[in-house]
């Protein structure tokens, strides 16, 4: 059998984060390919019921990206994402879920490479919690 | 270019989308098997029309889409290609120009978040398949967005009056635009008023700059706020407001004839921050004679009057009655349209490196004090003098202090080199010292720069190759008695070499403001990991920052010289008189929006709301409900996580864009 192959969606704030998987790009700083992006205008728009909805549809781990503390576009929108994933982390516990299927991570316009780095092992990481009970193939 | 359009797809349904997947020349084809990405993406759910093609940002490209909008009706369009951050205005702008609303546009991003990071050929096109999968289950949703404009107020506030701020002030200005000039000094003039020559022509630095700072002071269209500094920033480009705390003077600025008077009679002194503490100001200063304005301020901290409660002596003397103890600090509200921010850098502070033996040996200086020893306004009145009033017989100039070093910075502050080779002329020129330059590299990049390198060479100063271990007084032989002596490699000879001189120099680093970050979160645009601030884009657009409407010059965006400066002052101003003369200014369409058949009126929305964009009211209906103010909305989305009863969105960040982008993402 092949190596688990975890799968991750990583929202990533268009003015931080995403931009910093951008500069990974341009600087040709390889990453797994486990991980999809999707572009949200502030992790603070990350709603709970996206989180969940990724995990229901089998992501191994979600994460949210988003600006340092203090760096917000919005002033405060991380703050809010910090505060929904704390709360998150605790409904997911109830669900039997592990902790580390949620990440929240700040990473900053310039980090480029700590995008490639975060990514790199997260997956390390999923690979040895293994695959989430909610993957497709588990479930049906 | 590949084709492929499903005749089925013509009537399935309402929605037509067209997809182009972009080869970027190699630099996604050569990783994404870009075909097989356009003929899957043919198969997707209500695309009406897949293509790849060699360079979509191209005319060609662009044209492609603009005719299959007009000639297959296609009323949604999805590019495959770099980061929207990038192209996502080009293509908006193409199906615009086809009369498509911009919204109805999406963009995956196949090169950046995978040609480019990936290299395995077969998991990139799988991964460029998912993100273009994703794009067209999004795109599905969009709606149009009406573009809503406002005028633009054609005031302009430029923070910070050192050269850069003065330049771009003074080119809004005469224009016959007003702008509003903060400084929070007392006068204008920044770091350059401190300099004696600037290199390489050695022209005299205030000679070139007072007649400026005059224009500044004597414009009619520049209100100058000096002693004065930003406390809130708020609105948005177009429509900024801005609260400018003007700081007590104790001086009415009316009264005052500048006469100087004051500052004769005031028997209390402290550190003159100009000569950079080689000599001393009253309590009460004009910083330097050629001040702007001509109006002195009172240093609460060294005044008597303030620390004990007695003296009063400049108000005895003035003969206007400008001395005012009872003045308090005033707040201006301004309302701008677009914001310049030239807020300079810091000198490092050397003493941090402590071999180098600043702050404990006399005549270890800084490259900025040595510009006021050589000045003919500093307190040697230009001459060079060691600290027991002695001319030195030899000096030597380290550089890279602070620069070009993992302790400290890693970049290079890019003046060093230039102003050391300046400090060797002026000291050949003034005592015919011997002079030692200890330098890692000579970067002499600008105009007349390597030229100005061959002069000083030939002046008789000696290249040392190393970097400066150490500056000590403990001498090992006669010849190090009374001296400082500088070890240092010098790695042309491949030897360590112990330099006995009279005087070291310190070519000291440009660093960000310490207030950098305060003032980043205030003007809500970010820095670079160095600190300094950061552009939108690093070769493209070095002058506009993440914030519509606010511009960056000088020194704050990183060190640089008074040439690209000024040419970058100059740039930000022309880029405000762009937006003035346009004279309008685009609303952001992805705003919240309030649907008032769920609204409870609960007001959660306008409690966390940072930009007072809700507010709950009685409207068309007898309850209460939230309303957006779409002029001060973000679209930050906060809102709609919070609302209990889901009746907020954000317009082009509906849930249903959203949760069809996750399936399609999970999909394998």
């Amino acid at each position: 059998m092949s190596e688990f192959e975890p799968s991750i969606l990583c929202f990533a704030c268009n003015w931080c984060s995403y931009a910093a998987a951008d500069i990974a790009g341009t600087s040709r700083i390889h990453y797994p390919p486990n991980v999809r992006l999707l572009r949200v205008m502030c992790s603070g728009m990350v709603d709970a019921e996206y989180v969940m909805k990724a995990l229901e549809a089998g992501f191994d781990g979600v994460m949210v990206a988003g600006c340092h503390i203090g760096d917000c576009h919005y002033i405060s929108g991380n703050i809010k994402a910090q505060e929904m994933v704390t709360r998150l982390k605790k409904l997911l516990h109830i669900l039997g879920l592990e902790d580390e299927r949620l990440m929240l991570k700040w990473i900053a316009t310039s980090e480029g490479p700590i995008f490639a780095e975060t990514i790199k092992e997260y997956v390390e990481q999923l690979k040895k919690l293994g695959p989430s009970p909610f993957r497709k193939e588990l479930v049906t | 270019m590949g084709g492929n359009i499903t005749a089925e797809a013509l009537d399935r349904d309402e929605r037509r989308i067209g997809v182009y997947i972009c080869h970027c020349g190699l630099n996604i084809a050569d990783t994404v098997d870009v075909e097989a990405v356009a003929n899957y993406a043919g198969t997707l759910n209500s695309v009406a029309v897949a293509r790849d093609y060699r360079f979509m940002c191209s005319d060609p490209g662009q044209d492609l889409i603009k005719n299959d909008i007009k000639e297959l009706n296609l009323n949604r369009v999805v590019v495959a290609s770099c980061s929207p951050r990038m192209h996502e205005p080009t293509f908006r702008k193409a199906c615009e120009a086809a009369s498509l609303n911009p919204y109805l546009f999406e963009m995956a991003n196949i090169r950046e978040d995978c040609s480019w990071v990936h290299d395995d050929r077969e998991v990139a096109t799988q991964k460029a398949k998912a993100l273009v999968r994703a794009a067209v289950a999004r795109v599905y949703y969009n709606d149009p967005l009406e573009i809503k404009e406002i005028p633009f107020n054609p005031d302009t506030l430029v923070v910070g009056g050192g050269i850069a701020g003065i330049q771009a002030a003074l080119e809004i200005a005469d224009s016959e635009h007003k702008v509003y000039l903060v400084e929070r000094d007392p006068s204008i003039g920044g770091h350059m008023i401190q300099l004696d020559k600037t290199f390489p022509t050695l022209d005299c630095s205030q000679c070139i700059l007072t007649p400026k700072m005059a224009a500044v002071g004597a414009h009619p269209y520049i209100e100058l706020l000096s002693y004065s500094e930003v406390e809130e920033v708020s609105g948005f480009v177009g429509a900024f407001k801005v609260k400018v705390r003007k700081k007590a003077r104790y001086v009415d600025e009316d009264k005052c004839t500048g006469c100087g008077l004051c500052q004769e009679k005031c028997p209390w002194t402290a550190d003159s921050e100009y000569d950079v503490g080689l000599s001393k100001r009253k309590a009460i200063y004009t910083p330097f004679a050629q001040a702007i304005p001509n109006v002195p301020v009172i240093d609460r901290d060294s005044c008597a009057y303030f620390l004990k409660g007695k003296c009063r002596a400049c108000e005895k003397f003035c003969e206007t009655g400008a001395i005012d103890f009872e003045q308090v600090d005033q707040f201006i509200e301004l309302e701008v349209g677009a914001i310049i921010l030239a807020t300079g850098y810091d000198a490092f502070d050397p003493s941090t490196i402590s071999q180098y033996g600043y702050g404990i040996y006399d005549n270890v200086i800084t490259g900025l004090q040595f510009e006021r020893l050589s000045a003919a306004t500093g307190p040697t009145g230009g001459e060079i003098r060691l600290k027991d009033g002695r001319k030195p017989e030899s000096v030597a100039i380290i550089h890279c202090v602070g620069s070009r070093d993992q302790n400290y910075h890693e970049y290079c502050s890019r003046v060093c080199c230039m102003y050391g080779l300046k400090v060797a002329h002026i000291v050949k020129d003034k005592t015919n010292a011997d002079v030692y330059e200890m330098y890692i590299d000579m970067r002499c990049f600008g105009e007349g720069y390597e030229e100005f390198y061959k002069r000083v060479s030939e002046e008789g100063v000696n290249f040392i190759r190393g970097k400066v271990a150490k500056v000590t007084d403990k001498a090992v032989s006669e010849e190090e008695e009374g001296k400082l002596v500088v070890i240092c490699e010098d790695t042309l000879l491949g030897s360590i070499i112990r330099v006995p001189v009279d005087m070291v120099v310190l070519c000291i680093a440009l660093e960000a403001r310490s207030d950098a970050e305060e003032v980043a979160r205030k003007f809500i645009i970010s820095r670079r990991a160095d600190g300094f601030f950061l552009e939108r884009h690093v070769k493209l657009d070095p002058v506009a920052t993440p914030s519509d409407g606010v511009l960056i010059a000088g020194c704050c965006q990183g060190p640089k010289d008074i040439p690209d400066t000024v040419v970058q002052a100059s740039a930000a101003a022309a880029r405000v008189l762009a937006m003035i003369s346009k004279g309008r200014v685009t609303l952001e369409a992805s705003v919240s929006h309030v649907n008032e058949d769920l609204c409870i009126g609960c007001g959660r929305c306008e409690e966390l709301c940072e930009f007072h964009a809700p507010k709950v009211g009685i409207y068309e209906k007898p309850m209460p409900v939230s309303r957006v103010n779409e002029a001060l909305c973000k679209g930050c989305g906060a809102c709609a996580v919070a609302c209990p009863t889901g009746a907020i969105s954000i317009k082009h960040f509906k849930p249903e864009q959203i949760l069809a982008m996750v399936d399609a993402l999970a999909e394998t």
